[in-house]
């Protein structure tokens, strides 16, 4: 192993230790929001949990949640960076590492032998990872595990494309009503429309990773952000569906373009425990981590 | 109303339990999700019994994440998992294995309300993802059952634990169901709001 490939090795696995045991504190400081803002005890006891869960967490360095769900990474190579190709093994190898060392549940199963109890297979899609490139000469390498509860109640439609806006904001609202209690809300919501059936739950899954409550460059797409995440909150649906609290803290869309005869929509949910943590790697080996939402 | 009880729960505590009511357990929980659902309903159908007695006890939704320190298995993590995958085999469990309470998250539906009914059981909701809290409430790892074959979120861990909870009262056995109410006032404003959109 080359020396950068030992320092993004350890970084990732560092990264996935940060992602599952410090929560953003922007997120912690919604809740405590949320928290004075609510007025039944159900949500209120809810919250509180949820808060004390976390504290004990950032301060014994252990999992917020058992399910620390499947290890996604978002990599940004630079032009300039010399690992290139065995980036993919690092990254498998960091997972395996992270497994017993942080630990994290071992949460990959193969159809025919079972769960593969280091979080790694099959055919080299777990963990998942997302590769683009960039100028210059570092490594932005973002980790992401999700868990299986919030990612059950993620939606896709191919709507027509006549429905337009209007469709667009009625069938978030309809995952959001369908997704009730079901995946530990208070949520934070992605939404991706356009670019195919596949790129839409990916741009829907990245936006999750836009820092905490900042709207969309475009103004227009910025309205919508703010309208639909209103809507939301006055389903009621409440901290862990108990009807009390918040139900959504945040909600992005990101846009492609689209097929003149397809509107897809993808909205990917993700729990309160909204995991990931990033960091740059110059190409020196010098690691810049940002524990930030 | 808050309770503290100890398994085995007697039928006539269960009972007066109500939706909204706040439960903390002490005694025995057992850790049990799909695989373990499937697989102990599998033995009882041939007559089998699984290596472990559920009757009066806590069954719980939880893959949890475990240690072994020093040879002996601790916790690191329980949470509850979504207790709506459950929901398809849950009212044969309660009525073969008669468990006092199903802890879990995001609560159940009519099938399962049905077999607490008749059965006298309740659902009690621990809040999700909070592993940690819920760790602090587990004494003591007595047993493990079906680790090899099923792996470690999805095998028997009996627990001992000490006032577990606060476990909200979701389902009683009284066909109360908290969760199914909230959801069906959420439908009715959807409903609202899509229309009003229209």
């Amino acid at each position: 192993m080359t020396d950068i490939e030992k320092v993004v090795e350890d970084t990732a696995v560092e990264l996935l230790r940060i992602a599952v045991t410090e929560l953003p504190i922007e997120y912690v400081e919604a809740m405590k929001e949320g928290l004075e803002e609510t007025e039944g005890a159900v949500g209120r006891a809810q919250l509180r949990n949820i808060l004390e869960n976390v504290e004990i967490a950032r301060e014994e360095s252990k999992p917020m949640c058992q399910d620390t769900g499947v290890v996604a990474f978002i990599a940004k190579v630079g032009d300039g960076f010399p690992l290139r190709s065995r980036l993919k093994e690092v990254l498998v190898s960091a997972t395996r590492r992270a497994t017993g060392e942080v630990p994290l549940r071992p949460n990959a199963v193969d159809m025919f032998r079972g769960n593969t109890r280091d979080n790694v297979g099959l055919n080299g899609h777990v963990p998942i990872i997302y590769i683009d490139l960039m100028e210059g000469d570092d490594l932005e390498l973002i980790a992401m595990p999700k868990g299986g509860g919030s990612t059950n109640i993620a939606a896709h439609r191919m709507l027509k494309p006549g429905l337009g806006w209007k469709g667009i904001k009625q069938f978030v609202i309809e995952a959001l009503a369908d997704a009730g209690s079901l995946g530990c809300p208070p949520y934070f919501v992605g939404v991706g429309i356009g670019g195919g059936e596949d790129l839409c739950m990916i741009l829907a899954k990245k936006a999750l990773l836009r820092p905490f409550q900042v709207r969309h460059e475009n103004p227009e797409v910025a309205t919508i952000e703010g309208e639909l995440l209103e809507k939301i909150n006055r389903l009621g649906i409440g901290a862990m569906g108990l009807g009390e609290g918040p139900t959504a803290l945040d909600l992005h869309i990101e846009l492609s373009a689209r097929h003149p005869a397809s509107l897809p929509v993808g909205v990917v949910i993700s729990c309160w425990a909204l995991r990931h943590a990033m960091a740059i790697i110059s190409k020196e080996g010098e690691v810049e981590i940002d524990k930030s939402a | 109303m808050e309770y503290h009880l100890a398994t085995p729960f007697p039928e006539d505590e269960i009972r007066k339990l109500k939706v909204g009511d706040i439960v903390f357990v002490t005694g025995t929980v057992i850790t049990a999700r799909d695989e373990a659902h499937l697989k102990a309903l599998e033995l009882h159908e041939k007559g089998e019994k699984p290596p472990v007695d559920f009757q009066g006890v806590g069954v719980f939704h939880c893959g949890p994440i475990m240690k072994k320190v020093d040879g002996e298995w601790t916790v690191v993590a329980a949470g509850p998992t979504t207790s709506a995958r459950m929901e398809i085999f849950q009212d044969r469990f309660i009525e073969a294995f008669r468990p006092a309470i199903i802890i879990g998250k995001g609560g159940m539906g009519d099938r399962t309300s049905k077999a607490c009914q008749e059965h006298g059981c309740i659902y009690g909701a621990f809040t999700g993802g909070a592993a940690l809290l819920a760790a602090r409430g587990i004494k003591r790892v007595r047993e493990v059952f079906w680790l090899e074959e099923l792996g470690m979120p999805e095998c028997l861990w009996v627990y001992e634990v000490e006032d577990f909870g606060p476990l909200i009262v979701t389902i009683d056995s009284h066909r109360g169901n908290m969760t199914k109410e909230v959801k069906e006032l959420v439908t009715a404003r959807m409903e609202r709001m899509l229309a009003e959109m229209e």
